[in-house]
């Protein structure tokens, strides 16, 4: 997913610079400061570049104001605001520093490092209200998980003699995720969800524990939990 | 009454003398009011099961009831059947708990004194159709003293759909006449192909099926078939003979999602509409459950592999909803059961809770106009 993300990107990219309207905004106060600074580096120089929504900023260091922005920068810097736009309307500040790292900001709280070859940050800068792409990633990612849950619950392999979840808890039915941690009178003792599940699995499914942190253990949690969904959590009711 | 110092024949007349006060005490039972007789002992068996006095589910205390009222006693009772259903075997030999649950409800029929007229089997013999799970079954079952009438279940049928199980249990639908009452057992769990299509394997079929909350298989329904039968067996009957229907599904609609549903329930309950007395009996809902559509009675079976929860819609409001079943103990909210035929036709149904006291859902209850499940709106756990 993440790598189609950033081959679509840079496809749309090369075309972003001409029709996203880009172009150089004025200097800021800082920036003006620096300027002032007679021989100053290149490293302190900068230069800003807006989005036709005047709402996505890059800063892309080392280069000046007056200064051309060189073609494989300029195509970076399109890229990201070609993101930006797609996936939402945030106030949003990409700072492209000397060393090619990128850090995006919103809200003037800095969000994420980006290392150029990694995961496109902007999959996970969820600033406000996400867009429907943002929701349609988030979602087969979760999907993934409860189906892997699904699968189990309904499967013979966790147990040890044929007997599955979904026997006794069609759509995860009788379950009550919602009401767990408890005193699992039974047990004598405050049980969590996973305590209820291990139960199951060592009794009636006669197989053997998981391990907390089992991947098996956080799908079948996902599976329940997401057939409960909506239900008021109502810790501790019997 | 018996001292060191007496005689053998002061012991016997002693011992006659005993029998004989016993006899006039049960005798004076048998001719209480049934009702209230059933309440008493009812109270005597709770008691006893709270004190640890006799295995809690106190099934014979309620059955010699039904015996003394069958005996002529009192009004009532024609005769009496048993159920077992829903076992759900896996061939995994005698020690797998369904095995040992469907073991334990033939012992329980056969310790019915009197014996019942005949044994319903009431469909999911097997888990997932094999010949292997069939066969263990045909043997748990080959042990019940009286007769055996089998119907079928989903989880019997799809596999082969339905080859071996015709081939060991007989024809999937048939009816007989008992004592002046006319019996249908139908196989309701019949589904549109929805496997060619997808070209799922007989395995694959058979998964999906036995998969509660499956939403990949059809509804299940009698099929246009098996109603031009019903019609036709139907059409010598009359209207006044009691008629008592079995089926595996419930032959109403209470919820799509589980197939606690059959799907031309409205056909097949209009075929029934003429008779003046009709009562289903089905399986497949692991639980106690009663409903009422003009003539037709319905009352559910328990299984004796688990207990089903209560759907999350759809609860008829004549089902006085049982209780949460205790995870903790294989046998709660599973048990097997009895039906006494009442001299009208119409039934008593007994609810044998292994590790509960029993419950009776009574042809009388459901005759009136009141609604004893009330505002029914769902499962109240």
């Amino acid at each position: 997913m993440k790598r189609t993300l950033v081959a679509g990107s840079l496809l749309l990219g090369s075309i972003a610079l001409g029709m996203l309207g880009v172009f150089a905004g004025g200097p800021s106060d800082v920036e003006s400061a620096r300027r002032g600074l007679v021989g100053a580096p290149d490293e302190w120089a900068s230069r800003a570049v807006w989005a036709c929504d005047q709402r996505k900023l890059v800063i892309v260091e080392g280069v000046r104001p007056d200064e051309r922005i060189p073609p494989d920068k300029a195509q970076q810097v399109a890229d990201v605001l070609m993101d930006l736009m797609r996936f939402c309307n945030e106030e949003i500040t990409v700072r492209i520093g000397m060393n090619q790292m990128m850090t995006v900001a919103a809200n003037g709280r800095v969000y994420e490092n980006y290392v150029p070859g990694g995961p496109l940050p902007i999959v996970k800068a969820s600033f406000g209200e996400p867009t429907p792409r943002e929701l349609s990633i988030w979602k087969a990612e979760l999907d993934k998980l409860v189906a892997e849950g699904d699968r189990l619950f309904h499967s013979d392999e966790i147990g040890g003699n044929g007997v599955a979840c979904a026997m006794c808890h069609p759509n995860a039915s009788n379950t009550h995720p919602e009401t767990y941690p408890k005193f699992q009178t039974q047990l004598k003792k405050v049980a969590l969800l996973r305590d209820m599940v291990n139960w199951c699995i060592l009794n009636p499914l006669e197989g053997k524990e998981l391990p907390p942190d089992d991947p098996r253990m956080q799908a079948l949690e996902a599976y329940i939990l997401a057939q409960r969904s909506g239900k008021p959590l109502d810790v501790g009711k019997h | 009454m018996y001292r060191n110092n007496m005689t053998r024949k002061q012991i016997e007349r002693a011992f006659a003398e005993r029998s004989a006060a016993d006899e006039r005490l049960l005798q004076s039972l048998q001719n209480c009011d049934r009702r209230h007789f059933l309440r008493t002992s009812l109270k005597f068996a709770g008691m006893a099961a709270a004190a640890s006095l006799v295995p809690s589910h106190a099934f014979q205390l309620v059955n010699v009831a039904s015996a003394a009222a069958a005996e002529g006693a009192s009004p009532g009772v024609a005769f009496q059947f048993a159920y077992v259903s829903d076992s759900h075997l896996y061939a995994r030999g005698m020690t797998h708990r369904f095995a040992r649950a469907a073991a334990k409800a033939v012992a329980d029929v056969n310790a019915l004194d009197p014996q019942p007229d005949f044994v319903l089997f009431g469909g999911d013999l097997a888990q997932l159709g094999r010949p292997d799970e069939l066969a263990l079954g045909q043997q748990i079952l080959k042990d019940l003293k009286p007769p055996v009438r089998m119907m079928v279940g989903e989880h019997d049928w799809y596999l082969d759909l339905g080859e071996k199980w015709k081939e060991m249990f007989g024809p999937d639908h048939y009816s007989f006449d008992h004592k002046g009452i006319h019996f249908v057992v139908l196989n309701s769990v019949v589904e549109k192909d929805f496997w060619t299509a997808k070209g799922y394997t007989p395995e694959q079929r058979m998964a999906i099926v036995s998969g509660l909350d499956d939403s990949r298989q059809s509804p299940f329904e009698v099929g246009a078939p098996q109603r031009e039968w019903l019609k036709q067996d139907l059409a010598k009957i009359d209207k006044k003979t009691p008629i008592i229907v079995f089926s595996h599904s419930p032959l109403y609609k209470l919820y799509r999602g589980w197939n606690f549903w059959t799907d031309d329930a409205e056909l097949v309950q209009a075929i029934l509409k003429p008779f003046q007395t009709v009562t289903v009996i089905h399986g497949h809902t692991h639980q106690l459950l009663t409903n009422r559509i003009g003539n037709i009675q319905f009352h559910g079976m328990l299984s004796t592999a688990w207990p089903w929860p209560y759907a999350p819609e759809g609860l008829p409001a004549y089902t006085v909803q049982m209780f949460r079943p205790d995870p903790f103990n294989q046998f709660d909210g599973c048990g097997d059961g009895s039906v006494d035929v009442l001299v009208k036709g119409r039934v008593d149904k007994h609810y044998n809770f292994w590790s509960r006291n029993p419950r009776i859902v009574t042809a009388k209850e459901l005759a009136g106009n009141s609604l004893p499940g009330g505002g029914n709106q769902g499962p109240s756990y």
